[in-house]
């Protein structure tokens, strides 16, 4: 009796399981908290040194263009203005979405809607293959290939924010297309049914039935990719010219946070100005970064279907 | 249980990681090397030859820019910092924690576009060009062509260098900015209009050298100082470094070296220089 008592009051087998997965995985989770608190501790800390350390005005750092950290100015101060990179790095985004969008969505509605299976075995391989490109080949074809062409339409060196925004949108037209396709694959096939129902013809259907229904999820794909455009490095790097210049038209030479970041980093000492002032660049990446993150968050919660 | 059939697998697997990870490879005799991207061809070869001879050491070599060579030299992550400039001209270096080894002198050359029908530039107007005051290649003789500068990345080694002896403190023109030497020749052919610099082990007959007052690049002119854009390719090693550390950089300065393997990658030997350089860029006669 006593025995049966004590066995069945104790935790089964299956009881034990359950916990060493629950702690498994806790410890597997907290590691990944414990890595993304430090990863962005490191970069606030180094970033911030600028202002604290250094200190520049965060004001003359996001206001000004005058890009010179290694060097005193005029005015006995280093020059730390990184208007002209954070100008550049939106405007490069913002275009490469612009252009990018309309070919993304054509292309999932063709695959979903139009012709699933004969589309979808035709160009699937091909946004998978995009997929697979290495950057710095982007970089190299935009290099021999985009830059001289625009060089040819609409003079200047070819360097700038269109060859820069030109090479990423092919980059992240995969990211924009895959996601769009998800998100028109999820409308419920009812709603199809119903608009056909009604007399609606396909193109009704889809432009004022599964385009709006999806549309939150539309809009959370063009947002992955800009985040993934805005964090590209070493594809713009190489067509973008930089130039810490404010971009003045499309095919004036310019820089982008992350461009700036490459083709420095290798040449500056830890701890001293020069470094800090990448840092801090990395900094408005990162911070950027969130905010696209949050913006995602908004818009998913904003359209769920109920 | 499955689980508990995997565990000796991936025990017996980390145990042969680690046996071959420390296993063949002495840490005494392993030397590794970081930093200037423009020393980095010449001391991955002779790195090559020197294992080949000695097969007991391991020679490890990587670029990351003349900051990183020194930095880390400095901090005892690497035994050899290669860099391009002087530690002492580096800001946030402790030049007197690091011992110099200069094994071979780099030129550097200013090179243009074929299409400007320029072919020599005085050392005035070079300098005007690199400020920002020269716009067009009509005013120094060339053709009616907007004149478009390539600089290098701010900090590089080879920009401070070009910038010291031709624009002598003052500020460049704002320009385009490019981290390395293959990007810049490239960019330079393909464009019109453009100008820019690049070290010599990178010159070739596709792109176009400029001659300064009359005087070419070349390393007899170098040895002299009639041509007067040069430095040094500098090995820094900690005070004291390791005896496979001292053996590598000795090699490097052998006498077969210096006169074949240095001279082959377009550098100029330290044994042929009639002048020699001072930290703070003062030339003086003698080695």
């Amino acid at each position: 009796m006593n025995n049966i008592q004590k066995r069945l009051l104790k935790p089964s087998a299956a009881t034990h399981q359950d916990r060493r997965g629950r702690l498994i995985s806790f410890v597997c989770v907290s590691f990944i908290m414990i890595l993304t608190v430090a990863i962005i501790g490191f970069i606030a800390i180094h970033g911030l040194a600028t202002f604290t350390d250094n200190h520049i005005s965060v004001w003359d750092f996001l206001t000004k263009s005058d890009w010179n950290p290694g060097q005193m100015g005029p005015n006995g101060k280093p020059e730390v203005g990184a208007l002209a990179m954070i100008v550049a790095s939106f405007a490069v985004t913002l275009l490469a979405a612009l252009f990018a969008t309309p070919f993304a969505v054509a292309v999932a509605v063709y695959m979903t809607e139009l012709a699933p299976k004969k589309g979808a075995r035709m160009l699937q391989p091909v946004i998978e293959l995009l997929v697979g490109i290495p950057s710095v080949v982007y970089g190299f074809v935009g290099l021999v290939v985009i830059v001289p062409a625009i060089r040819t339409v609409f003079g200047g060196t070819g360097f700038g924010v269109l060859a820069g925004s030109i090479v990423l949108f092919v980059m992240i037209l995969p990211t924009i297309t895959s996601l769009t396709i998800d998100s028109l694959k999820q409308v419920p096939g009812y709603y199809r049914n119903a608009s056909l129902a009604l007399g609606a013809t396909r193109w009704q259907t889809i432009y004022k039935v599964i385009l709006r229904a999806a549309l939150p999820g539309i809009m959370t794909a063009v947002v992955f990719g800009m985040a993934r455009a805005f964090g590209e490095a070493l594809a713009v790097q190489m067509v973008i010219g930089n130039a810490a210049i404010v971009p003045t038209s499309l095919t004036s030479p310019t820089s982008t946070l992350t461009s700036q970041l490459t083709s420095q980093m290798g040449d500056t000492i830890m701890g001293t100005l020069p470094n800090n002032a990448l840092w801090s660049l990395a900094l408005v990446l990162l911070l950027m970064s969130v905010i696209f993150n949050v913006l995602v968050k908004l818009i998913g919660r904003r359209g769920e279907l109920k | 249980m499955r689980l508990s059939k995997l565990i000796p697998v991936g025990l017996a697997a980390a145990g042969i990681l680690l046996l071959s990870g420390c296993g063949t490879k002495n840490k005494e005799n392993a030397v590794t090397v970081v930093g200037s991207t423009a020393m980095q061809p010449l001391v991955q070869k002779a790195g090559s030859d020197f294992q080949a001879e000695h097969k007991n050491y391991t020679i490890t070599v990587q670029g990351g820019g003349s900051g990183t060579g020194l930095s880390q030299a400095e901090t005892g992550a690497v035994n050899v910092g290669n860099s391009d400039i002087f530690a002492e001209q580096k800001d946030g270096i402790h030049a007197n924690k690091l011992k110099d080894h200069q094994v071979a002198v780099v030129g550097i050359a200013p090179v243009a576009n074929e299409e400007n029908g320029v072919k020599n530039l005085t050392e005035q107007q070079l300098e005007k060009i690199f400020t920002g005051k020269i716009k067009n290649w009509k005013e120094v003789g060339g053709k009616d062509l907007p004149i478009i500068v390539i600089n290098r990345a701010q900090g590089s080694g080879t920009r401070k260098t070009f910038e010291t002896k031709v624009l002598k403190g003052q500020q460049p023109v704002k320009s385009q900015e490019q981290d390395s030497n293959g990007t810049v020749k490239k960019i330079v052919q393909n464009t019109p209009g453009t100008i820019s610099y690049l070290s010599l082990p990178y010159l070739n007959k596709q792109i176009k050298t400029l001659s300064v007052d009359g005087v070419e690049p070349t390393a007899a002119n170098i040895t002299t100082n009639k041509w007067e854009i040069w430095s040094y390719e500098h090995m820094y090693t900690s005070k004291h470094p390791s005896k496979a550390t001292q053996a590598f950089v000795n090699y490097l300065m052998s006498k077969p070296v210096q006169s074949k393997l240095v001279k082959e990658a377009g550098y100029v030997s330290v044994h042929d220089m009639k002048v020699h350089m001072t930290p703070d860029n003062r030339v003086l006669p003698g080695q």
